[in-house]
């Protein structure tokens, strides 16, 4: 291997970053499969936890809000409602739980090997992404339950997908190198977790918020990501809201890319202060 | 070919220690309270971080590393050796790309793997074998280079029949040694191997020590960080000597290794009034003691001591504290542990502070310097600390006799033993008849 010779200065940017990235992709398959085998290995009901995890929380949100609170489902199956919400917000809630640790659990790594560190949050959000793909399992079950056929915009599922994961690995880039550098942000996660399920529309359709609220009220990527799934899932019933899904998309570019312009710009230190 | 294969010019490395604070890390707790205090000072110091600001009062800077430049041609084997502290490790994890430097620049033309990593990312929940594409992943090895060689690493791990158990019930011992195979494995054009940061006891530490001379064998370019100046100046052609950051010499592997040792004593000798803080242990002295008196300058006829004084701050089970003797050229003379023949003290290994007293027989050792390095392991686990040729001791023969002959010899040791010589009465007989028969070949056709 007669590559270029690497150079090592201080404060250098180094194009070769991007490159390493992808040279050390089969690192990334392995720490992402390493937590996954971990998590089915050391929790007693395994894969059973990442399937009811979702099955619970639908049965509450549609028992208290659908049939005690009487919020709106604009003729879909309230379960539904929530399911479909419930995907990418699990997705979204999980990478940023695992990734803002993920440094930190993986300090003596860090300490003692080179590797594009990105790598670590990013194989986190990768973990997240296969219990999605677990969830994605139980929606078809209900679908088939509640005779909702799917519809031709399932075709564009994998682009607000793409939406949910660009948006946690913002997050997750974010909370991790600030996690590195005050070691109590952990604490601020959770509150993250529960304030973000709160202004998201996770348990109700965003159609209950006020017309001239919409707009601002999507600013929050999670709610253009989410309406989207519930567009490309549930069929006509759903009417789209175009500004939100625009918005979404700036918003979890900007997130993305701060995300990564942060963490690039810590990840220098990490070895030092970890 | 003698292209220099790494470059290394002009490299400092700067740690910022905060006196204000105990702990490694900052918490946002205090980060908050702080910039209440003095918010200006904050958000300087967040938005011009990587700049050069100039540090309050409460910050201390620490250059590990000092304007050092060297150059490795390739296939060269190079030492870095220097006491504890002098830089060798940061150096070591500039060049495997662990930190970053403050200032200079490396040149690196190959793929670099170091040992400083062995078992680094290895899970206990895991089997042997997950591990082993794990481990090999996180050492920069690809799947299919570590399939290739899955049969060998399994063969030279010694743990075929536990390839499917999860790594928790594996002894220490065997999942260093799968660690050690694994990383053996690799394949670099340059591998960076650091003996203070290896696992493993002392006696494991030789053993991985052998594997790397396979390697060194093989024409690859070495990079060798260790106290062990008997194994630099086997194994290493060039050395590099570090002293607080600072390159003092680079030569050839034997004059260094000569230099460092003559100079231990006065330059480099941590011991005069400091305390070494190894967070288990804090080692308080150590002294030689012969006929009673305190010397460095001991008479190889009569028997002395070596008292090491310490405090422990943690038990420590199963630790053996250690005492090894090395003469002039980095060869070992005597290894000792206080766990050869185990008092209940040595066992318990209590907190609280302690003096550990060797005695070693007079008539037993040549004349000439002898370099003591001590330390305390824990024995198939792991090192709890080294202090590498702390004591400089002068063995002398004050006599000049028949036995001064033996001090030139070249065993390590010209111990005077106790030999004894009789004539055995029937033997002699016998050889006496064999002789007689030999004299008379006639006879013994006859017997035939």
């Amino acid at each position: 291997m007669t590559a270029a010779p690497l150079i090592i200065e201080a404060g250098r940017t180094e194009r070769e970053y991007w490159k390493d990235l992808w040279r050390y992709r089969e690192l990334f398959y392995f720490l992402a499969w390493r937590d996954i085998l971990v998590r089915y290995k050391q929790t007693a009901i395994g894969v059973a936890w990442s399937v009811l995890r979702p099955l619970l929380t639908m049965l509450v949100f549609s028992v208290v809000f659908g049939k005690w609170a009487k919020l709106p489902a604009y003729g879909v199956p309230y379960p539904l409602l929530v399911l479909s919400a419930l995907l990418p917000w699990q997705l979204f809630t999980n990478a940023i739980q695992e990734g803002s640790t993920s440094l930190v659990l993986n300090a003596n790594m860090i300490t003692k090997i080179y590797f594009p560190r990105l790598i670590a949050p990013a194989s986190t959000v990768m973990v997240s992404v296969v219990d999605f793909l677990i969830s994605l399992g139980i929606l078809a079950f209900f679908m088939a339950f509640y005779h909702v056929p799917p519809s031709p915009r399932l075709a564009l599922l994998p682009c607000f997908l793409g939406l949910a994961i660009a948006a946690s690995l913002g997050a997750a880039f974010w909370l991790s190198a600030l996690t590195v550098e005050y070691r109590d942000f952990r604490f601020v996660v959770p509150f993250i977790v529960q304030f973000g399920m709160y202004i998201s529309p996770v348990a109700f359709s965003s159609r209950i918020v006020p017309q001239r609220w919409r707009l601002v009220y999507s600013i929050n990527p999670m709610v253009g990501v989410i309406e989207g799934f519930r567009w490309a899932i549930l069929g006509k019933e759903v009417e789209a809201y175009w500004p939100a899904f625009l918005l979404a998309v700036v918003a979890a570019s900007a997130l993305l890319l701060s995300g990564v312009w942060y963490f690039r710009r810590t990840e220098r230190t990490f070895a030092d202060v970890i | 070919m003698s292209e220099s294969i790494i470059q290394v010019s002009n490299l400092s490395k700067r740690y910022v220690i905060n006196h204000a604070r105990k702990a490694r890390y900052v918490t946002l707790r205090e980060t908050l309270s702080n910039s209440v205090i003095s918010l200006g000072r904050r958000v300087h110091r967040a938005f011009r971080r990587s700049a050069e600001v100039e540090p309050p009062s409460n910050r201390e800077e620490i250059w590990a590393l000092r304007d050092v430049s060297f150059e490795v041609n390739e296939g060269e084997r190079l030492g870095i050796i220097g006491r504890n502290g002098a830089g060798k490790s940061t150096l070591l994890k500039i060049l495997s790309r662990i930190t970053d430097p403050t200032r200079g620049r490396v040149r690196i033309a190959g793929r670099v793997a170091s040992l400083l990593e062995v078992g680094t990312g290895f899970h206990l929940e895991l089997t042997g074998r997950e591990n082993i594409f794990l481990n090999g992943a996180i050492l920069g090895m690809s799947k299919s280079e570590i399939k290739s060689k899955f049969d060998e690493i399994v063969a030279f791990s010694e743990v075929e029949r536990f390839l499917d158990t999860p790594l928790k019930r594996y002894s220490s011992g065997m999942s260093v040694r799968l660690a050690f195979a694994v990383a053996a494995h690799l394949d670099p054009e340059i591998l960076v191997v650091d003996e203070v940061l290896a696992v493993g006891d002392v006696a494991f530490q030789r053993k991985c020590l052998g594997k790397m001379r396979d390697v060194a064998q093989c024409g690859r370019t070495v990079l060798f960080v260790s106290h062990d100046m008997g194994a630099i100046n086997s194994l290493c052609e060039k050395a590099v000597l570090l002293h607080s950051g600072s390159v003092v010499m680079t030569g050839s592997a034997r004059a260094v290794v000569a230099h460092y040792l003559e100079a231990s004593e006065k330059l480099y000798s941590p011991l005069r009034g400091s305390v070494r803080d190894y967070g288990e242990f804090r080692v308080i002295g150590i002294r030689a003691t012969q006929s009673g008196r305190v010397t460095e300058v001991i008479d190889c006829r009569e028997p002395f001591s070596i008292t090491i004084e310490y405090d422990v701050m943690q038990v420590v089970r199963n630790s053996r504290l250690f005492l090894m003797l090395r003469d002039r050229t980095g060869q070992l003379v005597i290894v000792t542990s206080d766990y050869d023949d185990p008092t209940d003290e040595a066992l318990e290994r209590r907190v609280g502070r302690f003096e550990s007293a060797v005695t070693i027989p007079g008539k037993l050792l040549k004349a000439g310097p002898l370099y003591a390095t001590i330390g305390a392991d824990v024995r198939d686990e792991r090192v709890v600390f080294l202090d590498a040729d702390v004591l400089h001791l002068d063995i002398v023969d004050s006599v000049s006799d028949a036995l001064s002959g033996r001090h030139q010899r070249d065993s390590a040791i010209a111990p005077v033993l106790a030999w004894k010589t009789a004539p055995v009465a029937d033997q002699h007989q016998d050889l006496l008849r064999d002789s007689q028969a030999q004299l008379t070949p006639a006879d013994r056709g006859a017997h035939e």
